[in-house]
């Protein structure tokens, strides 16, 4: 039976307080990372873990720490994204509304692994909720010793500051975040240098998204072969999943990695809306190539759905039923990541200008023959050909679609109207 | 705190000022309403930074407004999740009642619409952000409910149906 641990205290009254969080064991395995460990066995015990980013990219998280130059001679930084803006995922929302010194506990000790003592989560603005309870969290770890000068007689010593963003997607990608950290427009960079090395004000810096940081301490707690044993071997631990879209029960589920993703969505999301039937799912935020119906038995987890050539990534389970023109839902992914292009790079700014432009007429019936030969050409000039992941996401999203769904977007052209209006 | 003192407390938590040119602009625009070029000026003066830095994060980031916004910004989510559960009625049918076009304020100065990208909310999907506070699980008579909220709020304070014309900061 499969234990929950980030959810923990999901419904639990005031569980956003530290007295909640201490009362079921919370910062014991603070205690225990800064009395019984180095901070290199912390890196260890985090990469036997096998954790990998929760953010997308799925990267191992162990290895993105030792990648921190020993002696710097600069300030290092931890940078928490908390810029959830990948659309269907709100995960990391949840965690610091609900479980706020979960983060707070986890950062404290990647902090302590990699030799930061300064933090800045990057959180959406829209987040107010959240952004309260964050404040309130530190505020309250501050005044117990969790956080601040000499952290629990230790000579460790941590500050987390919070930052707000502004409403742009890009902040995501985790250089375009330290350029807006750093106050300037949000563009990625060009790597190298990676941010171990020179990130935020050139200084090394790890940057962790909000469900990596807060699985750290139950790994400390609980050990590396817990994790491990939960889900895949190369893929483990426990995992949030966000479901949303034309489902019965919408929400956030906290499930072994690798789960089947039509057990995800029929067992525990209820399946499809009365009387519909389920036609495709996006399982990773619109980044992910969507999933026709099926090839739902795909494990969620990195390997598995990069197998089947679709992502994890943020795990945005968006589910699409029969009454849905997949044209329509093509369309609006494309318009999001167009009006989010940050405009650095030629291919995603015109390229996906150009791609709108055409999805556009085909949706309102009036596109033309060779249309659909266009799209794959704009596809191929962007995918591969920018600065970071926005382009590719946009392109492979839209690939799938006219893959799985082609015959739709020919019906549009032929017919000229949506067949499903 | 005044604003300055509001603004000089956040720089504080940053090795350059530069950085602290988006909680500034946060803070400005909670004063302001929004962000007219005397404002932003203003933030470069306390921050002892280059105009064009603020000027360009203030047109970059969609939350930052350099043009007033009404009492009450409703800010429909259009993104897939969403829309896949109708928000497009929705949308339609702000239009009707306030008579105004998406991205339109209405002559009051009360509302302004707009569509906006994934809340994060998607588990209350439609979902409609206005000011600080969410609101998901949205059907037409719910927009009613809190439309009708929204009025009595301004109604309390003012003791009027309307306010003086004009969006705030005007």
């Amino acid at each position: 039976m499969f234990e929950p641990v980030l959810l923990k205290n999901l419904d639990v009254p005031d569980g956003h307080l530290l007295a909640t969080y201490e009362a079921g064991g919370g910062y014991r395995a603070l205690a225990k990372a800064l009395r019984e460990r180095t901070p290199d066995e912390i890196i260890d015990l985090v990469k036997k873990s096998n954790l990998r980013g929760r953010g997308g990219a799925g990267f191992p998280t162990g290895l993105k720490w030792s990648f921190v130059p020993k002696r710097a001679g600069k300030p290092k930084y931890l940078c928490c994204n908390a810029d959830e803006g990948e659309p269907g995922t709100f995960k990391d929302r949840i965690i610091m509304e609900r479980d706020p010194h979960q983060l707070i506990e986890g950062m404290a000790i990647s902090a302590y692994a990699i030799g930061a003592e300064t933090a800045y989560v990057y959180i959406r603005g829209e987040y107010t909720l959240a952004i309260a309870r964050l404040e309130q969290a530190i505020a309250e770890a501050d005044a117990k010793g969790y956080l601040g000068t000499r952290i629990l007689g230790s000579d460790f010593s941590f500050v987390v500051h919070i930052h707000c963003g502004a409403g742009a997607y890009i902040c995501g990608e985790e250089t375009a975040m330290l350029d807006s950290l750093e106050g300037k427009r949000a563009q990625p960079r060009l790597k190298p240098p990676f941010p171990a090395v020179e990130g935020l004000y050139a200084s090394p810096t790890v940057i962790n998204n909000v469900e990596t940081l807060a699985c750290v301490p139950h790994i400390v707690a609980r050990g590396a072969d817990w994790f491990r044993d939960i889900g895949p071997d190369k893929s483990p631990g426990p995992k949030l999943y966000c479901l949303s879209g034309q489902v019965r029960k919408p929400g956030l589920y906290e499930l072994p990695m690798g789960i089947p993703l039509r057990e995800l969505v029929c067992d525990y999301a209820g399946g499809p809306l009365p009387g519909r039937k389920l036609k495709a799912v996006i399982p990773g935020g619109v980044s992910a190539p969507l999933i026709p119906e099926r090839g739902l038995d795909v494990g969620m987890d990195f390997d598995s759905l990069a197998a089947a050539g679709s992502m994890l990534g943020s795990a945005g389970v968006i589910v699409i039923d029969d009454s849905t023109c997949i044209v329509k839902v093509a369309t609006r992914i494309i318009e999001f990541f167009h009006h989010e292009s940050c405009g650095k790079c030629t291919p995603c700014r015109e390229g996906l200008n150009w791609v709108v432009k055409v999805l556009r007429r085909v949706e309102a019936g009036q596109g033309e023959p060779g249309d659909l030969e266009q799209l794959e050409a704009l596809c191929k000039g962007i995918f591969g050909n920018t600065f970071c992941a926005l382009g590719d996401g946009a392109a492979m999203g839209l690939r799938a679609a006219l893959a799985h769904f082609g015959d739709e977007f020919v019906a549009h052209i032929e017919e000229r109207r949506c067949p499903f209006h | 705190m005044t604003m300055r003192e509001k603004i000089e407390e956040a720089a504080s938590r940053y090795p350059d000022q530069r950085s602290a040119i988006m909680p500034a602009l946060l803070i400005a625009q909670r004063e302001h309403g929004h962000l007219p070029g005397p404002v932003l000026e203003e933030v470069a003066g306390i921050l002892g930074v280059e105009r064009i830095w603020v000027y360009e994060l203030a047109t970059f980031y969609t939350l930052f407004h350099t043009e007033p916004v009404g009492i009450f910004h409703l800010q429909l989510c259009d993104n897939v999740s969403c829309m896949l559960c109708r928000s497009e009625d929705l949308l339609r049918h702000l239009e009707e009642v306030l008579g105004i076009n998406k991205g339109g304020t209405t002559p009051d100065g009360l509302f302004t619409l707009s569509t906006v990208e994934c809340l994060g909310a998607c588990e209350m999907a439609p979902v409609m952000q206005v000011g600080d506070d969410y609101h998901g699980d949205l059907d037409i008579a719910r927009i009613d409910a809190l439309l009708g909220r929204l009025r009595a709020t301004v109604r309390q304070a003012t003791g009027a149906d309307l306010v003086a014309p004009g969006p705030p900061g005007e």
